[in-house]
């Protein structure tokens, strides 16, 4: 079997000792990284969320499959840093300041990770100076925030206002989720997007760092 | 351990079995039907052949509660088994002979047309929670004298589950009943795989017509299963107390049973009924009504003391459209049963007091019956014990979503409700379309019908069965049946 493809198959099937191995074996057959990014990991993830989002599959078998992505990027980044390939995003993320509750957080971030972003977690009771220093230092395309409290859900626009008085807003995108949290309160606070699930997270996301609405 | 409700003690079941003996000895019942009566003289019960009327004596009931049997199994039409009527194990069914179909599109009631049967029978054919189909509606473009048997024939044709069903005359027994040997060839293997349940209803208070005793008899040559449908309706043609009523009923039901047993002795039948309160308001026989469930479950206790597997129309709904009311009747209903265990529940689909069937019910009680399946089932450990290691890794990872106590076991212990069923946040909800609970069940429906896939009963049987219908039609003056769409 064509080995991109079975990379893709063994990532559908959160076997991540599998990905590895045929990953490092595509490597030693001159596939271009790039390639074996596209065609067999992201092509495999792509299938996932697609069945995931009609139910064919549920969580569980996502974040497996996740997980066999982030064995198979792990032996794939530093090829991508030798050639100078950029990765397809990196993200900041974490609960702001004052909340303890990262659950949701920490899912997204798997999710991230699975669909082949770089991700950076602050952790929770994340203070807004810390988003934006964070971003900034690294680059990053994206900051995700994250709250379960209503009395913490306006660290959000602190960290929303940081970056305007920066003038990093077209730069740095913003992403918000978390239980209280919405599609009108994401508008309101100027939040470039909201994510209801973690599976919706990423889309926001790709969508975000291709530049769409 | 399996949840059971209960609602009598034993000691109250036997004071209403001895006073419902009473009643049938002292009382009697009436039965417009000679031979039946003279079967039962030869039995030494005391007829009045004039007034039609018969004294029950002790002995043959005694003599009925020894041969009935215990428990019997059904099978589908390519033979193979689908139910077991024994103990606490429950089936649904949908609620049957409705005269009305609710439309979608016009959300009004209209005659059912064998268009609409056979897109009932081939969503039927796909609901996993509901084990048998039932003659559910009664087509209105064929003559009366064939509604039953065309309904019974549609059925066969289209759907494999076995059918519950019953003739509205005499003589349509004849030909429902040839459909049967056509299926399985041979008397003797209709009697080993029986495939339908046939409906046999006294009339309350204690009568039987002739029609329904003789479809009993009929039944009960050819072994074929029957659910005694006793219908008191309290405070109206039975007591207004539920115990008052629950004596009617048994009296009313064990007169079916011996018939049947003393016509042929190991007749498998269903303890069954449709009893209902009397609303004095007005004037109408609610079947969602908590007294009615409760009338259900009690008599269905009864029924299991004696050692008779049971039957009831019990999770269905009075309300004319898909609502609240048509959801809280029909799962508290569903719950109940399911709870006490009535081995046949039937009603899914049902609106309107047993007089109407809606495909969009029918597919989201499909969820309530799914739900209920799981809920009996119970609580049992699972690998849990000890449970040290499990919360240690729970603290370790910060989550068990890919553990292997999740994998193993996430789809035994949950159950995933289909579509129908909105488990979506808010924004995901508005997001695919705001769908209402009528739009999400219409479009399953349609979903359901798309991915029909043909009965496997095979095409020679399918062409004899239409034969029979044909000649059956042609009887009654059709000089075509209907053409079938699609």
């Amino acid at each position: 079997m064509d080995i991109l493809k079975e990379i893709s198959e063994k990532l559908q099937l959160g076997d991540d000792e599998k990905v590895s191995v045929f990953t490092k074996q595509a490597i030693e057959e001159k596939i271009p990284p790039k390639e074996i990014l596209d065609k067999g990991l992201i092509q495999g993830m792509d299938i996932i969320g697609a069945k995931y989002k009609v139910h064919e599959i549920f969580l569980p078998e996502v974040l497996l499959a996740a997980k066999a992505m982030h064995a198979g990027m792990a032996i794939l980044k530093p090829m991508f840093i030798k050639e100078g390939i950029p990765s397809i995003g990196k993200v900041v993320m974490g609960t702001v300041q004052g909340d303890l509750h990262d659950i949701g957080k920490n899912l997204v971030g798997i999710m991230l990770k699975g669909a082949g972003f770089e991700v950076i977690d602050l952790g929770n009771n994340v203070s807004p100076l810390k988003f934006i220093e964070t971003a900034k230092k690294e680059n990053a395309d994206v900051i995700g925030m994250s709250a379960l409290l209503t009395t913490t859900m306006p660290v959000m626009k602190r960290v929303l206002d940081l970056l305007k008085e920066e003038d990093l807003c077209d730069r740095i995108k913003t992403i918000i989720g978390g239980a209280p949290v919405s599609e009108e309160y994401a508008k309101e606070i100027g939040a470039d997007a909201y994510g209801y699930d973690s599976a919706n997270a990423v889309e926001a996301v790709k969508k975000l760092v291709r530049n769409e609405k | 351990m399996r949840p059971i409700v209960r609602f009598l003690s034993d000691e109250l079941i036997e004071r209403i079995i001895s006073e419902a003996r009473d009643v049938l000895c002292n009382l009697g019942v009436e039965i417009h039907n000679k031979n039946i009566l003279s079967m039962l003289q030869d039995y030494g019960a005391k007829v009045e052949m004039d007034r039609y009327y018969v004294l029950f004596t002790d002995e043959i009931i005694d003599r009925a509660l020894k041969t009935v049997p215990r428990s019997f199994k059904l099978y589908d039409v390519l033979g193979n088994e689908t139910h077991d009527f024994s103990g606490y194990n429950v089936y649904f069914t949908p609620g049957s002979a409705a005269l009305n179909i609710l439309d979608y599109s016009s959300k009004k009631i209209r005659k059912p047309k064998t268009g609409d049967y056979i897109r009932y029978a081939k969503v039927i054919s796909k609901l996993n929670n509901i084990a048998s189909q039932s003659t559910a509606f009664i087509p209105a473009d064929v003559p009366e004298n064939i509604s039953d048997s065309y309904r019974l024939y549609l059925s066969l044709l289209y759907c494999e589950k076995p059918v519950v069903t019953g003739a509205f005359t005499i003589e349509a027994f004849n030909i429902m009943k040839e459909f049967q040997l056509t299926i399985r060839g041979t008397k003797d293997e209709l009697k080993v795989k029986p495939l339908t349940i046939f409906s046999c209803c006294p009339t309350s208070p204690l009568k039987w017509s002739d029609v329904t005793s003789q479809n009993l008899v009929d039944c009960a040559h050819f072994s074929i299963p029957i659910e005694f449908i006793s219908m008191p309706l309290s405070g109206f043609i039975a007591p207004v107390t539920l115990v008052g009523t629950l004596v009617q009923h048994t009296a009313e039901t064990l007169s079916g049973v011996v018939i049947s047993q003393l016509t042929n002795p190991g007749t498998p039948v269903l303890y069954g009924g449709s009893p209902a309160i009397f609303d004095v308001r007005y004037e109408t026989t609610p079947m969602g009504a908590v007294e009615t469930e409760m009338i259900d479950c009690a008599y269905n206790e009864i029924g299991k003391y004696l050692g008779i597997p049971t039957q009831a129309y019990i999770s269905l709904s009075d309300s004319k459209q898909l609502d609240a009311q048509a959801g809280l009747e029909s799962g508290v209903g569903a719950t109940l049963a399911a709870l006490s265990g009535i081995n046949n529940i039937s009603g899914p689909g049902m609106l309107d007091f047993e007089s109407c069937q809606s495909l969009e019910k029918l597919v989201l009680d499909n969820e309530i019956c799914g739900m209920v399946l799981h809920m009996i089932k119970g609580i049992e450990p699972k690998e849990d014990f000890p449970s040290l290691p499990r919360f240690e890794e729970l603290k370790k990872v910060q989550h068990l979503l890919i553990s292997e106590h999740t994998r193993k076991y996430l789809r035994e212990v949950f159950y995933f409700p289909g579509p129908i069923i909105d488990r979506a946040n808010r924004t995901r909800w508005q997001a695919e379309g705001s769908l209402t609970l009528l739009q999400r069940a219409h479009s399953e429906v349609e979903k359901l019908i798309k991915d029909y896939t043909p009965s496997r009963l095979p095409d020679s049987t399918k062409k004899e069965l239409t034969k029979l219908m044909e000649k059956e039609a042609h009887h009654y003056g059709m000089e075509r049946l209907p053409k079938k769409p699609g």
